[in-house]
C-alpha cells in the first residue's frame, strides 16, 4: 500500500520539479521585467511582483531605434517565411505527387541543405554580399533567411501534400476541374494547417537569427530584434529590468505563435476526408 | 509559374503517375496522351526555384568559403579589393597552430556532454511524460513548450541575468543553501563556470524536443506488446529494453544525431553569452572562425578554419549521414 502511494506519488512530485525548472527562467524574464528597480536589487529576490510597474517597458520601447528595429524584424520574417512557402509549395508538389529522374537525389539534397552549418560560412557570406554593395540592407537578410528554412520547409510540406489523399484530387477533375483548379480548390485548403504548422519553424529561424546580422549590417538602423538585444544589455548598463522587459517583448510573439500553432498543426486534418 | 503548370494539366502528372502501374489501361493511355516531354519537364520546372536558390545562396557560399580558404585576405586585401592566392598558406598556419587542435578538442568535448545530457534527460523526461497522468502531462508540456519557444537570444539574456554576479537568483539560492562562497560568484570569469552556464542553457532549450518527441513516440508503442511482455514474465526493465527501447531505437539515433549537430554549430548562445571568454577559453569551432576571421580580420584564415569545422561536422556525422540516405533509397 505505502510502496504504490509512493509509486503514484513520485513521477508527479517529479514533474512538478521539472515543470518549475524549465517555465522559472521564462517566468523570471516577465517577473522581472514587471518589477519596480527597488525589488529587483533587492539583497532578497522578490519572487512575486507586488507592486507592478510598466516603465522597464516604456524604457525599453523609447530606446534608440527600437521601433525601426521591430520593423525590420517583422519584414525581413515575413517575407522571408512567405517567399520559402511559396518556393517550397511548388517543389514540395512536384516531390510528392510526380516521378521522375532525379527526384530521389533532390530530396536527399534537401536534407542535406538542412543541415547546412549556416553559422560557420558567414565570412563567405560577408564576402558575397560586400561585393555586391549589399552590406546595411535588408535583402540579403531576407533572401538567405529564406534559404535557411526552405529546405525543412520543403520537407514538412512534401509530407503534408502526401497526406492529402490522391483520390480527392482526382475526383476534382473527374468533375472537371483543372489540374491548377483542383490544387487550389482541394489540395490548397487542406494544405492550410500545414502550411501555419511549417511557417512556424521558419518565424522562430528568422526571427532569432542571430550570427548572420551581426556580421552584415553594423549600421544601428539596419539591425534585427536579436542584435540589438544581445547588446541591450551593454547598452544600459546593469539595468535588469529594461533588459528583461526587451526580452519579454522580443520573445512574446513567438511564444504566442508557437502555443497558438503548436495545437493546430496538431489537429488531424484529412482524417475521415477519404472513407470510401 | 502558374502558366507553365497550366501547360500541364492535362498530360502532366497523371500519365507519369500511371506509366508505374502496370496492366492493361496503360496501352489505352498511351494513345490519347499528348507528347509526353511536357509532362517531363513540369516536376522540374516546379523545383526550379527551389533549386536555383539552393545553388545560389547555398552552394555558392560553400564554394566561395573554399576559395576564400586559398587566399591572403586581410584588412589592406579587403579594401582595395585584391585577390591574392596563397595556396595552403591558411590551412598550414591553422593546422601547425595549436590553438585550432585545442578549439577542436574543446569543441568535440563541449559537443558530447552536452548531447550526452539532452538525450538522457530527454528520454527520461519522455518517458515520465508517458507515466503522468492527463493534467500532470499538460502541467509539464507547458513547460517544455515554453522553454522550447523561448527565442534563443532572450534565453540567453535571461541567463544572463540568472547567474549575474549582484542579484542573481542563482547565487543567491546557493548561498541560502550553504554554499557562502558562492554569494557574489563570477560565472563568467572562468572557463568551467561559463561552460557550466551555456550547457545549462543548451539543455534547458534543447531537451524539450527530445522530450516531446519522445512521448509522441512512445504512444505509437502498441499496448499489446506490453502485455504479451508481461504475460512473458517480464518486469518493468525488462519490458524497457525489449518493447520499449527497440522501437525508439531509430528514433534516437536520428534525434542524437540532430543534436550534435544543432549543439556543434551553436552560435548566438555561445557567442551571445560571452563572446567566447574569458580569454577565449569557451570558444568552439564557429566562434574560433568567426573571431579570427572577422574580429581580427583575418578573413582567409577564419574561411580555412570554417572550412575545417565543416570537415570535423561531416566527419561527427558521417555514419548518421550515410543512415539517412541509405534509408531514403530504400523508402523512395
Amino acid at each position: 500500500m505505502k510502496r504504490s502511494l509512493f509509486g503514484r506519488l513520485w513521477p508527479n512530485a517529479t514533474a512538478v520539479v521539472l515543470f518549475a525548472g524549465f517555465v522559472f527562467p521564462v517566468y523570471w524574464m516577465f517577473a522581472t521585467a514587471f518589477k519596480p528597480t527597488g525589488d529587483i536589487i533587492s539583497e532578497n529576490p522578490v519572487w512575486f511582483p507586488a507592486n507592478v510597474t510598466f516603465s522597464h517597458f516604456e524604457k525599453a520601447v523609447h530606446a534608440d531605434n527600437f521601433w525601426t528595429l521591430v520593423g525590420n524584424s517583422v519584414t525581413v520574417t515575413l517575407c522571408s517565411v512567405l517567399l520559402s512557402l511559396v518556393i517550397a509549395l511548388f517543389a514540395a508538389f512536384a516531390l510528392a505527387r510526380m516521378r521522375f529522374r532525379g527526384r530521389r537525389g533532390l530530396i536527399v539534397t534537401f536534407m542535406l541543405a538542412q543541415m547546412a552549418p549556416w553559422e560557420v560560412m558567414i565570412i563567405a557570406i560577408y564576402m558575397i554580399v560586400r561585393d555586391n554593395d549589399m552590406l546595411d540592407s535588408l535583402v540579403p537578410l531576407t533572401v538567405f533567411y529564406t534559404m535557411m528554412v526552405l529546405p525543412l520547409t520543403i520537407l514538412t510540406l512534401r509530407g503534408y501534400v502526401a497526406a492529402v489523399p490522391k483520390e480527392l484530387e482526382e475526383s476534382a477533375m473527374v468533375d472537371g476541374c483543372t489540374r491548377v483548379q483542383a490544387f487550389r480548390r482541394v489540395i490548397f485548403p487542406l494544405l492550410a494547417p500545414g502550411l501555419m504548422a511549417t511557417s512556424l519553424f521558419g518565424f522562430i529561424t528568422a526571427w532569432n537569427e542571430f550570427p548572420l546580422v551581426l556580421i552584415l549590417n553594423k549600421d544601428n538602423e539596419k539591425q534585427t530584434l536579436p542584435l540589438w538585444l544581445s547588446q541591450f544589455q551593454t547598452a544600459f548598463g546593469d539595468d535588469w529590468g529594461a533588459t528583461m522587459a526587451a526580452s519579454s517583448l522580443f520573445a512574446l510573439p513567438i511564444l504566442i505563435l508557437f502555443i497558438f500553432l503548436q495545437r493546430k498543426a496538431v489537429s488531424g486534418l484529412t482524417d475521415g476526408a477519404v472513407k470510401g | 509559374m502558374s502558366v507553365q503548370t497550366e501547360g500541364t494539366d492535362t498530360a502532366g502528372e497523371p500519365a507519369v503517375r500511371k506509366t508505374r502501374i502496370p496492366g492493361p489501361p496503360r496501352g489505352e493511355d498511351r494513345g490519347s496522351r499528348p507528347p509526353a516531354r511536357r509532362g517531363t519537364a513540369a516536376p522540374y520546372l516546379l523545383l526550379l526555384p527551389a533549386l536555383l536558390a539552393t545553388v545560389v545562396l547555398l552552394g555558392w557560399p560553400l564554394v566561395k568559403n573554399g576559395m576564400l580558404s586559398f587566399q591572403n585576405l586581410n584588412p589592406r586585401q579587403l579594401i582595395q579589393h585584391l585577390t591574392e592566392w596563397n595556396g595552403t598558406d591558411n590551412y598550414q598556419e591553422v593546422l601547425t597552430g595549436s590553438d585550432f587542435w585545442n578549439v577542436v578538442e574543446r569543441s568535440v568535448v563541449f559537443t558530447a556532454v552536452n548531447v550526452v545530457l539532452i538525450m538522457v534527460t530527454g528520454t527520461l523526461i519522455g518517458l515520465l511524460l508517458a507515466r503522468l497522468g492527463k493534467r500532470m502531462r499538460l502541467l509539464l508540456m507547458i513547460g517544455l513548450v515554453l522553454a522550447w519557444a523561448m527565442p534563443v537570444i532572450a534565453a540567453t539574456t535571461v541567463y544572463q541575468w540568472l547567474f549575474a554576479q549582484r542579484f542573481g537568483v542563482v547565487n543567491w539560492v546557493l548561498d541560502k543553501l550553504g554554499w557562502h562562497s558562492m554569494a557574489d560568484y563570477n560565472w563568467f570569469g572562468t572557463q568551467t563556470s561559463t561552460f557550466t552556464v551555456i550547457i545549462l542553457l543548451l539543455v534547458w532549450g534543447s531537451v524539450p524536443f527530445v522530450a516531446i518527441n519522445l512521448y509522441a513516440a512512445t504512444t505509437t508503442i502498441p499496448k499489446e506488446l506490453y502485455e504479451a511482455a508481461s504475460l512473458d514474465g517480464a518486469g518493468a526493465w525488462k519490458s524497457f529494453t525489449s518493447v520499449t527501447f527497440p522501437i525508439l531505437r531509430p528514433f534516437l539515433y536520428s534525434t542524437t544525431f540532430l543534436e550534435v549537430i544543432w549543439i556543434f554549430k551553436a552560435f548566438a548562445q555561445i557567442f551571445a553569452i560571452n563572446e567566447g571568454g574569458p580569454d577565449h577559453l569557451t570558444e568552439t569551432l564557429p566562434i574560433y572562425a568567426f573571431v579570427q576571421g572577422v574580429g581580427n580580420q583575418h578573413f582567409g584564415v577564419g574561411a580555412a578554419i570554417s572550412f575545417l569545422t565543416i570537415a570535423v561536422l561531416l566527419v561527427m556525422t558521417s555514419y548518421y549521414l550515410r543512415m539517412v540516405l541509405k534509408q531514403e533509397e530504400d523508402e523512395l
